[in-house]
């Protein structure tokens, strides 16, 4: 082939509306997914230039950090700063015509879990919200990068992005995975391989059999923490499993539009001799049940390993290790498996969907939350939730001790009453350990939904495979 | 937009690596709907106690850095979170401008839209002038982004790059919005073919 492309390559340059001589890009938005934290500010922008929301029907919008997760969360929201900005986004929505989904509708959730949920990702497609997590829809072969509330603005004003072109970065993964060894540790042993900062000023694609094996819940997971890699954004090729998850959802094409979109969805993928500026290969051999000690997500170790000292490290990281064990509260030399918890969250745009909330439930068959430990499950959102209680997992996730909630952002990052308390410790399967993260003072340790639940069952960080 | 050309201050040193966002401004202040008014928690869990006393050892609590206009910072410095409400928060407190070994993409690009200038030096320079900024209220800096030069107290001087967009947009306040839209009719003509190629979209 005379000009192999990548992945990217080939979604950015279907989005190309103009480009300056010096790489000044204008890019065409497809979908434009908005929650209420990031997103007061710009629509106040546009009222006071007098400007319209150029594609309405092109932007979605649903409260999900602020709202409770309470069973009666259908009273309101006590917090009144937390109910001013849901009820700005619902003014804003109605508005300016924008589709929303209030906590009300079955299909509220996170952001990140319904626009695939409900159709609105597409692969091929971009994808902007104003949220870092966005890279999740990357999963679908889609090019979907987190924004801020100023480009948030500017999206709504003319749907497109000012963008100068990332550069292409490869994390390949050969071999098969080994049981209870998930999608969380392959992206996490990647950021543990790369650095946060690995993937700075590049697009990440996920490729090799590794990847190709996981389901698409799966590869959410592995794209979602694209940006804990310093990736705006990450990639994964569609392939059937990905147009068969489309297929029938609300809002993706039917009938004769579907089998067009999809001859089209087969074209996007890598070319052979495509040029990748930097590249990652892992064996998925070498992936182990993975937890965090410290408060980066690079900060990550197997978990037969032991807590690490900070002299262990170079540079500006000896610093910054002897302050995460500070926080941690953590000694060097202590065995992961020998850390007490409190408290399992499990629940994110990370691991909130139904595939997590199963892997959970194997692991519990038969066996109980242990007394004292705080386990709440946060389904990622109300279809999520609906479908587990078909399934009759929600009853036997309650039977053994959870806590069976509200679908929302909650205790991945403490926005509503769902928190932490100074030094409490959280086994949880977000994406985020960094200081204060889930409430001040609190103590975060990142693993798959398999590992929250064994560190549920023993109240310690334990070996999945152990039990 | 704050125009940026000319900067003189204080410069404050924060050397650890990987300051994110929710370490500049914690999701608690972020249920605000305006953007003003956040400098006042900038950093605040570093910053205060609980029960709002300030810590004393926090950079910006130390007489000489309380005015600071400059922070100098460790590596992959606004990493996380892709909230503006970072660059709200050190904007309204008073710094405008960050130098780093480097940032995080999101966080770069958000402090161009609100009139402050990140520069990324090599480890050499960025550790010079975090020598500079520990000398207290004696480290003034100033950057001059139109010659794209830094000058430290001792006079040396340092040059950076910066996108010629961004320079042209932060030197005369521009407006993306505004600018963007002089392009509707490229705008139109892509979607318009673009509707044909791929209407499932």
């Amino acid at each position: 082939m005379s000009n192999p492309k990548t992945l990217y390559d080939k979604i950015w340059d279907a989005h190309l509306v103009h480009e300056e001589a010096d790489g000044t890009s204008l890019l065409y938005i497809d979908r434009h997914l908005v929650h209420e934290v990031t997103s007061p500010q710009a629509f106040e922008g546009l009222r006071m230039a007098g400007r319209k929301v150029r594609a309405p029907e092109k932007t979605v919008a649903v409260p999900d950090h602020n709202v409770p997760t309470s069973l009666d969360r259908a009273k309101g929201i006590d917090d009144e700063m937390s109910r001013i900005q849901v009820e700005a986004l619902e003014k804003n929505a109605k508005d300016f015509g924008i589709t929303y989904y209030g906590v009300d509708d079955v299909r509220q959730g996170i952001v990140h879990i319904i626009g695939p949920e409900l159709g609105w990702t597409l692969p091929g497609m971009t994808i902007v919200c104003g949220d870092s997590h966005t890279a999740t829809h990357g999963a679908f072969g889609a090019l979907a990068h987190g924004i801020g509330t100023s480009e948030v603005e500017h999206v709504l004003a003319t749907q497109t992005l000012i963008q100068k072109k990332s550069k292409n970065m490869k994390a390949q993964i050969n071999g098969a995975l080994s049981e209870y060894v998930t999608a969380k540790d392959i992206t996490l042993s990647i950021i543990g391989a790369t650095g946060t900062a690995g993937g700075t000023g590049h697009v990440i694609e996920y490729m090799g059999e590794a990847i190709e094996a996981l389901s698409m819940e799966g590869r959410m997971t592995v794209c979602n923490m694209a940006i804990e890699g310093g990736a705006r954004a990450g990639l994964i090729a569609p392939d059937q499993k990905t147009f068969d998850y489309v297929m029938g959802r609300e809002h993706a094409p039917k009938g004769a539009a579907y089998e067009a979109a999809v001859a089209y969805w087969k074209t996007l993928f890598t070319d052979d001799g495509a040029h990748f500026d930097k590249e990652i290969i892992l064996h998925a051999d070498d992936i182990a049940p993975v937890v965090t000690w410290g408060t980066s997500p690079e900060d990550v170790l197997p978990i037969t390993a032991t807590v690490p000292a900070a002299s262990d490290f170079e540079g500006g990281k000896v610093d910054a290790a002897a302050r995460s064990l500070d926080y941690m509260g953590l000694k060097p030399g202590t065995r992961l498996q020998d850390v007490a918890i409190d408290t399992v969250f499990i629940g994110s745009c990370t691991n909130g969907r139904i595939e997590d909330l199963r892997e959970v439930a194997k692991v519990m068959e038969g066996r109980k939350v242990k007394d004292g430990i705080r386990a709440m499950i946060v389904p990622g959102s109300g279809l999520v939730r609906a479908q587990a209680e078909d399934e009759g997992i929600a009853q036997k996730l309650q039977e053994a001790g959870f806590d069976w909630r509200m679908a929302g952002c909650s205790m991945c990052l403490g926005m509503n009453p769902d928190q932490l308390k100074p030094g409490e410790r959280c086994a949880s399967t977000s994406n985020r350990n960094f200081e204060g993260r889930q409430g001040r003072g609190g103590r975060t340790h990142l693993l798959s939904p398999a590992m929250a639940a064994a560190a549920a069952i023993t109240g310690r960080l334990t070996d999945v495979r152990d039990l | 937009m704050d125009k940026f050309t000319k900067l003189s201050g204080v410069a404050a040193p924060m050397p650890l690596v990987n300051i994110d966002t929710d370490m500049i401004i914690p999701k608690q202040f972020l249920k605000t709907i305006k953007r003003s008014g956040l400098g006042a928690n900038l950093f605040d869990e570093m910053r205060f106690n609980q029960d709002g006393s300030e810590i004393p050892e926090f950079v910006l609590n130390q007489p000489a850095y309380r005015e600071a206009k400059i922070l100098v910072a460790g590596d992959n410095f606004g990493c996380g979170s892709s909230r503006e409400h970072a660059p709200w928060a050190l904007a309204d407190f008073g710094i405008r401008c960050v130098i780093s070994t480097s940032f995080a993409d999101i966080f770069f690009n958000n402090c161009f839209k609100n009139g402050i200038l990140p520069i990324v030096l090599p480890q050499e320079e960025v550790d010079k002038l975090m020598d500079d900024a520990q000398r207290g209220a004696n480290a003034v800096v100033s950057v001059d982004l139109e010659s794209q030069t830094i000058t430290g107290p001792d006079g040396g001087e340092i040059s950076f790059d910066v996108d010629p967009f961004k320079k042209d947009c932060l030197l005369n306040g521009l407006d993306d919005i505004g600018l963007t839209m002089k392009k509707a009719e490229a705008i139109d003509t892509f979607e318009a073919r673009y509707e044909a190629q791929a209407p499932w979209a």
